[in-house]
């Protein structure tokens, strides 16, 4: 385009004002991409469990357990590959603001069934072979700067008591949405501990074939129904679903937010533009007059605004995009939370309609711009 | 002599447009802020009311919630003995051993929520002064019924007085809506806890809240029960066990307010400096014929100034004004403490809204101190030729 010299000059002519509103625009493109990246990082969560394993918990409440003799019966069904279960642990390490899910597992047949989990040949064996080991996720293990084959010590409060843990393998999730802050246990340990006063918290059935998930969770209920532990069964995947939108309403919230903060933005960009449309209307005429287009001045003031929105827009959505990628801190609080790409490309599709919104109305007043009289206002 | 301030106002009139969006992006600025600190607000106090000084809450020890405790019926009689235990006017004990469960259930809304349900013994609209019953009756003793939290009804399927709820294998006729003046128990469902102990957890209560004597003497309840052996107790205030739950959530929304809202301000701010970068470039003979006049280049700045931070003011009210709406509005969010639902109101308070206009009144003041400088050091000759 070999106009470009001329809007370059244009945006250089008040440097402080062209830089502060490419950084307005990128503060905002900023906190948009983070923000939509909660809501991302919150579906991806909705989406990561698997679709061939089930969750069976006591209808009641997920609080309540269910009968170990469930597990047998579970086996028996048609079309189930295996079944394991876990119990929620709620112990505290050091002070209860280190909050991190630990469960008690039935090692053997709940690592078989999470491929999702990978974890060295050596480690593995050290876990399945000792009564008192753990398996904890890579992010947890670089939050409390523990090394492998260290003691743990966990405050129990739904168990009394002190809890002695040793770390024998580290995990890495083959994708972050699965959550490398999780803390294995066996099962055994627990049992033991409490007396045998023990039953499991909830089942994960690995079915043969996804497809025959609906029959298969139909059935384990109708099964379970008229007993004193009737069951709630879902896919692995719509219970993590529902854990999501126990939060409440987080996508109202942010799109709400995002609204707010664009048309704010807007307005600081329109505002620029409509005081550089009102500096340059003797320069517009002289345009004019020298058989400048009215089409090509509109295009050129649209243009401007656009590079400014642009550039702004560009530097935020990157910069979070660098700030937030893999195996960023705020990992620990939200999993798998990154700038995605699709959210870059948003990011610079709102900052294109940023710069056509608030060009648009000095663009049509340049191009309508009578010359004669803003000849006068130049003399 | 200062500049007197309807020059600002008439400077302000004759660029409303510019005045008008830079106002504009404030208020959102602010209304972001102030509802989101009102979100927070809402959900702290919706805990913090939840629980009376005057009250003590006993759990096992070690339980750093309702739901991971466990008293025998034995405890929790020779708590109702003590000595320390307010009684009501028929000379019994104000305590109520309580049963605590978390049932599942879907939000009428969508999406899914667990319910408290909370077996309180007949004394517990005593023990907690502040509960009352807005619609139909208190329940009977010996029979399968249930009071429903003003918060939880219309939200949540089968909450009408006379409908019936089921959950632990039994149906439950509900007799009654009761409000907590916004505490969190309003998202509870209360039966007595000798129907519901026996169809969730058996022979078991989950904590036992009494009316303390002499509230001055916590300490040495609290000494009194937890030394015991035979007992193994927590002892808290009750207010202050519900306000230490609060605390965590509290802060990640206090937080996430201020992040947003700090940031959107860095975006309103150099809005605002360049708009006032443009008045005053703008107004360069004005301002020489001013100090031409006499007036000191700190009367200018603080000329310049209060103009920025009126603009920046008038944002401020708009975005207050855009934050009434939302107050009294019911959200809900989940209490990681309790594994519940917690439904409150967003609360804006006019310290709220006042910290809204302080908040404002600043970004007005950082948008207009360079310009104002300038404007203040504007040589007068030079700015007199523009002119």
């Amino acid at each position: 385009m070999k106009f470009m010299r001329l809007i370059w000059v244009n945006l250089l002519r008040n440097k402080r004002r062209t830089i502060l509103t490419v950084l307005s625009v990128a503060v905002a493109l900023f906190l948009f991409t983070t923000l939509r990246s909660v809501v991302t990082a919150l579906d991806a969560v909705s989406e990561v469990g698997s679709e061939a394993r089930l969750i069976t918990r006591s209808a009641t409440g997920i609080t309540f357990p269910l009968p170990q003799s469930y597990f047998e019966r579970l086996r028996a069904q048609e079309g189930v590959q295996s079944v394991s279960w876990a119990n929620w642990f709620g112990g505290i390490y050091v002070n209860e603001s280190n909050f991190f899910a630990q469960l008690a597992i039935d090692h053997e047949t709940y690592l078989a069934m999470y491929p999702e989990m990978a974890i060295p040949d050596d480690q593995r064996q050290a876990f399945l072979n000792e009564r008192t080991a753990v398996l904890v996720g890579r992010g947890l293990m670089e939050r409390f700067g523990w090394t492998l084959d260290q003691n743990v010590t966990l405050q129990g409060t739904i168990f009394p008591g002190d809890w002695e843990f040793t770390i024998r393998a580290v995990y890495v999730p083959d994708d972050p949405s699965f959550g490398d802050q999780l803390f294995f246990f066996h099962y055994d340990y627990l049992y033991e501990g409490v007396n045998g006063n023990i039953i499991p918290g909830w089942y994960v059935i690995q079915l043969d074939d996804p497809a025959a998930a609906p029959a298969a969770i139909d059935r384990i209920d109708r099964m379970f129904e008229n007993s004193s532990s009737p069951t709630k069964t879902e896919t692995e995947k719509a219970f993590n679903a529902g854990f999501v939108t126990m939060w409440g309403n987080i996508g109202f919230l942010v799109k709400a937010i995002g609204t707010a903060v664009f048309f704010a933005i807007l307005l600081v960009a329109a505002n620029t533009m409509m005081m550089a449309g009102r500096e340059r209307i003797g320069e517009n005429a002289v345009l004019k007059t020298l058989g400048f287009q009215d089409g090509l001045l509109f295009r050129l003031v649209l243009a401007e605004s656009l590079l400014i929105t642009l550039l702004g827009g560009a530097l935020g959505v990157f910069g979070s995009k660098l700030m937030f990628g893999p195996g960023n801190p705020v990992n620990s609080f939200i999993q798998g939370f990154e700038v995605e790409w699709s959210t870059v490309i948003l990011g610079l599709v709102i900052a294109t309609l940023l710069g056509m919104i608030s060009g648009i109305v000095p663009a049509w007043q340049a191009m309508r711009l009578p010359v004669i009289q803003a000849l006068r206002r130049v003399a | 002599m200062k500049i007197p301030i309807l020059y600002n106002l008439r400077s302000l009139k004759e660029r409303p447009v510019s005045t008008l969006t830079t106002a504009a992006g404030m208020a959102l600025v602010v209304a972001v802020f102030v509802a989101m600190m009102a979100l927070a607000n809402g959900f702290r106090s919706a805990l913090v009311k939840s629980g009376s000084p005057n009250n003590a809450m006993v759990l096992r020890k070690g339980a750093n919630a309702e739901m991971y405790s466990g008293i025998a019926r034995s405890t929790a009689s020779t708590i109702a003995g003590m000595p320390f235990v307010a009684r009501g006017p028929d000379n019994q004990p104000l305590s109520s051993p309580e049963v605590f469960v978390v049932i599942g259930a879907d939000r009428l809304t969508g999406g899914m929520a667990n319910l408290v349900v909370r077996g309180v013994s007949p004394k517990a609209m005593q023990v907690r002064q502040d509960l009352e019953i807005v619609a139909g009756r208190d329940l009977r003793s010996g029979a399968s019924e249930v009071l429903v939290g003003e918060k939880i009804v219309d939200r949540f399927a089968n909450t009408g007085i006379g409908e019936t709820m089921s959950f632990g294998g039994r149906d439950w006729t509900v007799v009654g809506h009761f409000s907590a003046r916004g505490a969190a128990f309003e998202s509870e469902i209360w039966a007595e806890n000798e129907q519901v102990m026996p169809v969730f957890r058996g022979e078991v209560f989950q904590s036992v809240t009494f009316r303390m004597a002499d509230p001055a003497s916590f300490d040495g309840v609290k000494q009194q029960l937890e030394e015991d052996p035979r007992l193994f107790l927590d002892v808290f205030r009750e207010n202050e066990f519900y306000q230490n739950q609060s605390v965590i959530l509290t802060f990640i929304l206090n937080f996430i307010a201020v992040f947003i809202a700090g940031v959107m301000a860095i975006g309103a701010v150099f809005g605002a400096i360049n708009t006032m970068y443009a008045a005053v470039s703008s107004r360069a003979p004005e301002i020489a014929v001013l100090l031409t006049l006499g007036f000191k280049p700190g009367n200018v700045l603080s000329s310049f100034l209060i103009e920025a931070v009126f603009i920046a003011l008038i944002g401020g009210a708009m975005g207050c004004i855009l934050t009434l709406p939302i107050n009294g509005l019911v959200t809900s969010t989940t209490n990681w403490n309790s594994f519940s639902e917690v439904a409150f109101a967003f609360r804006v308070t006019p310290a709220l809204l006042l910290t809204g206009m302080i908040f404002a009144a600043i970004m007005g003041f950082l948008g207009g101190f360079f310009p104002a400088l300038k404007a203040a050091r504007q040589p007068v000759i030079v700015a007199l030729r523009q002119g």
